[in-house]
């Protein structure tokens, strides 16, 4: 069965023979399904309860949640610890990543560090907490920080360890894809290395690193294991809160709070994944 | 314009043992930067893993050193016993990365090959969840898991969940791994030798990826392994989960700390290998 | 240059090189890939370091400057253009390092974009432009600092043929006009022998011969720089004296010193011409038509001869009156010839 025309029948597989002519696209049916039962349908479902109220009758009241305390409070110190932690996250990543790009492609320490980076982005939960724990905690071994103890900085610390290998495995491809004419080029045109950076890397690099500081925010923003094994039963941040609301014993079993603020996270996020998404084309372009 | 000439100077030594010019003054600036920054991070990296593993031998009372902690690993029993939660995520891990991939590679490969118009829409869709917080998500899914509490109570159904969370991490992976082969052109050839869209998939392109594919599973099962949130809030019980309640009713048991430093380890080894084996392939195809 | 080497790990990429480039003169590298002709070029403009040796421009020794004070403009092979800043912010880039203002930076900038012939895209982006008006952007940006040197590192391989034949003369015409000494390296031979003031063949790190386009192609002085320049016959025969004989002629040899006794004599096709041969008998030069290549104005008649085959080019008017098959006798001209001391002829003409 030879290849003919490009709109020849699409459904795999195909046999020889005649079949009704069945459009390509429905080849992508089982993952269009799964995505619509445990991804589409579960959004839908934060999305539309949260215009609800208990009773199930239309309520826009839920929209105001996130500026009005107690749940304001909430979100500012989300907000404050992804601050944080994304822009130390994106500045320490961002060298470390510099440090990994300029050495051999091939080498030993390049393959190790992304490695790490992969394995470390993953485990940042439970595992983490535990470690800085033992680390710097009552019966710690380095120090007795109690600074550490305060929210948002300990955290924050913490929500560094898996932020840096997260940035570099998102903005080493970037800076893999600065070309070595670039450099060359502005070389031999007279251009120092600072000059190099100022005019032609760093413009390059920025909606990279932009891009990927915000991807860190969002990571940052729905962290939420991790701040469980540190702190208990006191809910810092939004993610806590929602957990809270769904499975307190204290009777506060409150689903509709919980949609509503896990909208008012959609929203966040929504927002920055826009900005993410936008940066990224361009910086695709350039750096491809 | 001025000319390029030669004077007649005598050259130098031909045997200069380092080059003295400009670039290799600048690598020698680079090398340094570069060794202040892995020592740096490779100290920031190590040492709460060093933590854990100085108190993975930590004995009943503090200060005393024991191996238990590893042979508890096998021997906690919990409830539940740890070696059952280990297990579950270790089942949960192949799981998820096996229905992911069965999920991703045709439907990637297909969509390259003859769905092209959808792949921006298909991008949007993978990259989602990285969007949507776990935690979100989960609120959602309630209502789906209390229907699948119905049919089936064991942890593992988390895996369907799992897939969509880990498909942001999978697809990056596999796309890396499509760029980087003509699909296009292989596909044709293939099919001009009367190949079906089935061959051409499984026998043609996947393999040709399959550095990508392995990156591809072990993220999803790295992903399994260290999940919390979903397992947690549903009330399931998965090797996290039980790690933290260890931790909350035996404050500092040492057992957390040598099984999750066996997992980390265990996936970075995987993690390594992987990359490794890619390399010799390619040089081997020389 | 003199006495430049170059060493990677184990492999010599330039042994001891010596060349001068006269002011205002565009001297061509060829040579095939590896030869070190890239790696010359990378070390007049500073991108590399000289394990040995001294680089000498307009009298001072440059050797130890870094690239970005070399005061030389540089034009790559692809993908030099910074892809975030237009034709026109490229091309002023040198100058703005240069800390000159921007209205005189912009009035440079447009009149080097209108000696590439580019004036009209100034304010595109490099994505928006065809390799060949890219490579003319660099060009014009590479020209904008007023170099003392111009290198260009085979600017035409990523370009298609047609455009590769029209910017090569384009080139050429700029380098004539502003005068500048200038280095340009490829492997294609057809732009080295079209464009250069003198040719430099190398290989192996080192410069075969160094020679005007036409001493390149008729007087080749080793036998790596006639074959690689052009194409080749390899004919056996006998050298004495000043001539060496082929096939019973006497042909002059480029090198008299050469010792006498039996080589190989490489003749160029466009030596041997070709006339129909009625006659049955086969004497040294006469031969059967194998084969005919037609390429347009010329062709190429491969003509067995009993022992070996020998090609020529003719007019392509000729060439169809003498079909496969029809028996020729050859008249060899007497042109300088080269000879190869090798004893036994390796693979044919290429």
């Amino acid at each position: 069965m030879a290849a003919t025309t490009a709109t020849e029948t699409g459904a795999r597989p195909v046999r020889a023979g005649r079949r009704p002519r069945l459009p390509a696209w429905l080849g992508t049916t089982p993952f269009l399904a799964y995505v619509a039962i445990f991804l589409l349908l579960p959004t839908g479902i934060v999305v539309v309860d949260a215009f609800r109220s208990p009773s199930g009758a239309l309520n826009l009241s839920g929209l105001k949640a996130p500026f009005v305390s107690p749940d304001r409070s909430l979100f500012t110190g989300s907000i404050q610890l992804c601050l944080i932690s994304s822009v130390l996250g994106a500045v320490l990543g961002a060298i470390l990543a510099y440090a990994i790009a300029s050495g051999a492609p091939d080498g030993a320490v390049r393959r190790l560090y992304i490695a790490v980076s992969g394995v470390l982005a993953q485990f940042g939960g439970v595992t983490l907490a535990f470690a800085f724990v033992v680390l710097i905690g009552p019966v710690g071994l380095l120090m007795h920080a109690s600074w550490f103890y305060t929210f948002p900085w300990g955290i924050a610390v913490i929500y560094t360890y898996f932020q840096v290998p997260l940035m570099v495995l998102v903005f080493l491809p970037a800076i893999d894809g600065l070309k070595a004419q670039w450099r060359e080029a502005s070389d031999s045109l007279g251009a120092s290395s600072w000059q190099y950076w100022r005019y032609v890397g760093g413009p390059l690099l920025a909606p990279a690193f932009l891009g990927a500081a915000l991807l860190l925010f969002a990571n940052a923003l729905s962290a939420f294991a991790t701040i469980v094994a540190w702190e208990n039963q006191i809910a810092y941040i939004v993610p806590q809160q929602i957990y809270l609301a769904i499975n307190s014993e204290v009777g506060l079993s409150n689903v509709n709070q919980a949609d509503v603020l896990a909208l008012g996270m959609i929203i966040l996020v929504a927002i920055i994944m826009t900005g993410y998404a936008l940066l990224q084309r361009r910086a695709a372009r350039w750096l491809r | 314009m001025a000319a390029v000439t030669s004077v007649g100077e005598a050259p130098l030594a031909a045997s200069a043992r380092r080059p003295h010019g400009m670039q290799a003054g600048r690598r020698r600036r680079l090398n340094a930067f570069r060794y202040v920054v892995f020592t740096f991070f490779t100290l920031f990296f190590l040492l709460p893993l060093l933590a854990m593993l100085r108190f993975s031998f930590e004995g009943s009372s503090l200060g005393t050193w024991s191996a238990s902690a590893w042979s508890q690993i096998v021997s906690y029993q919990g409830p539940p016993p740890l070696l059952s939660a280990v297990e579950i995520s270790l089942e949960l891990g192949v799981l998820t990365s096996v229905v992911t991939l069965a999920l991703l590679v045709p439907t990637m490969i297909w969509i390259r090959l003859r769905v092209q118009w959808i792949s921006r829409a298909f991008e949007f869709l993978c990259l989602l969840p990285l969007t949507i917080p776990a935690i979100v998500l989960v609120v959602g899914l309630a209502p789906v898991y209390n229907k699948i509490r119905h049919v089936e109570l064991s942890a593992l159904m988390l895996f369907w969940a799992y897939v969509i969370l880990a498909l942001p991490y999978a697809y990056r992976a596999l796309a890396a791994g499509l760029n980087a082969i003509d699909v296009k052109t292989l596909s044709e050839a293939a099919r001009s030798l009367g190949a079906r869209w089935f061959t051409v998939i499984f026998r043609v392109i996947a393999p040709n990826m399959w550095q990508a594919i392995l990156n591809a599973l072990l993220l999803s099962a790295a992903l399994a392994l260290g999940e919390f949130t979903i397992a947690y809030t549903l009330l399931y019980n998965n090797l996290q989960v039980e790690l933290y309640s260890i931790d909350r009713n035996t404050p500092n048991a040492s057992v957390i700390f040598s099984t999750s430093l066996t997992a980390l380890i265990f996936t970075f080894l995987l993690l390594l290998i992987v990359s490794y084996a890619g390399r010799r392939r390619r040089r081997g195809m020389r | 240059m003199e006495g430049l080497s170059r060493r990677y790990g184990d492999v010599v990429a330039l042994d001891g090189l010596d060349l001068t480039v006269q002011a205002g003169e565009l001297v061509t590298l060829l040579g095939p890939s590896g030869c070190g002709k890239t790696t010359t070029l990378r070390l007049l403009a500073g991108l590399e370091d000289a394990d040995a040796g001294q680089i000498i421009v307009g009298g001072s020794d440059v050797t130890r400057l870094p690239a970005s004070k070399r005061d030389m403009g540089m034009v790559f092979q692809a993908y030099s253009l910074f892809p975030h800043m237009t034709a026109r912010q490229n091309v002023a880039f040198g100058l703005r390092l240069r800390r000159i203002g921007s209205a005189e930076r912009d009035k440079k900038a447009v009149e080097m974009l209108e000696l590439v012939g580019l004036a009209e895209q100034a304010d595109r982006y490099p994505h928006q432009l065809s390799g060949g008006q890219q490579q003319r952007v660099a060009l014009a940006r590479a020209l904008a600092i007023e170099p003392q040197v111009l290198l260009l590192d085979e600017p035409l391989s990523a370009l298609d043929a047609k455009v590769r034949a029209q910017l090569r003369d384009q080139i050429r015409r700029i380098q004539l006009d502003v005068g500048i000494t200038t280095l340009f390296v490829t492997h294609d031979q057809e732009e080295a022998l079209a464009i250069s003031d003198r040719v430099g063949v190398m290989q192996g790190g080192r410069i075969e011969q160094l020679a005007p386009p036409t001493d390149v192609y008729s007087r080749p002085a080793t036998a790596f720089v006639a074959e690689f320049v052009g194409l080749t016959n390899r004919l056996a025969g006998t050298v004495s004296g000043s001539t060496v004989t082929v096939r019973g002629r006497d042909l002059p040899l480029v090198d008299i010193s050469t010792p006498p006794g039996p080589a190989i004599a490489l003749i160029r096709p466009e030596a041997v011409t070709l006339a129909s041969d009625s006659s049955t008998e086969s004497g040294p030069l006469t031969g059967t038509v194998i084969a005919s290549t037609f390429l347009g104005a010329t062709s190429r008649v491969t003509v067995d001869l009993g022992d070996t085959t020998i090609m020529a080019q003719l007019s392509t008017a000729d060439a169809v009156l003498l079909p496969a098959g029809s028996r020729v006798s050859l008249t060899i001209r007497p042109d300088p010839v080269l000879v190869s001391a090798d004893a036994a002829p390796a693979a044919e003409a290429e």
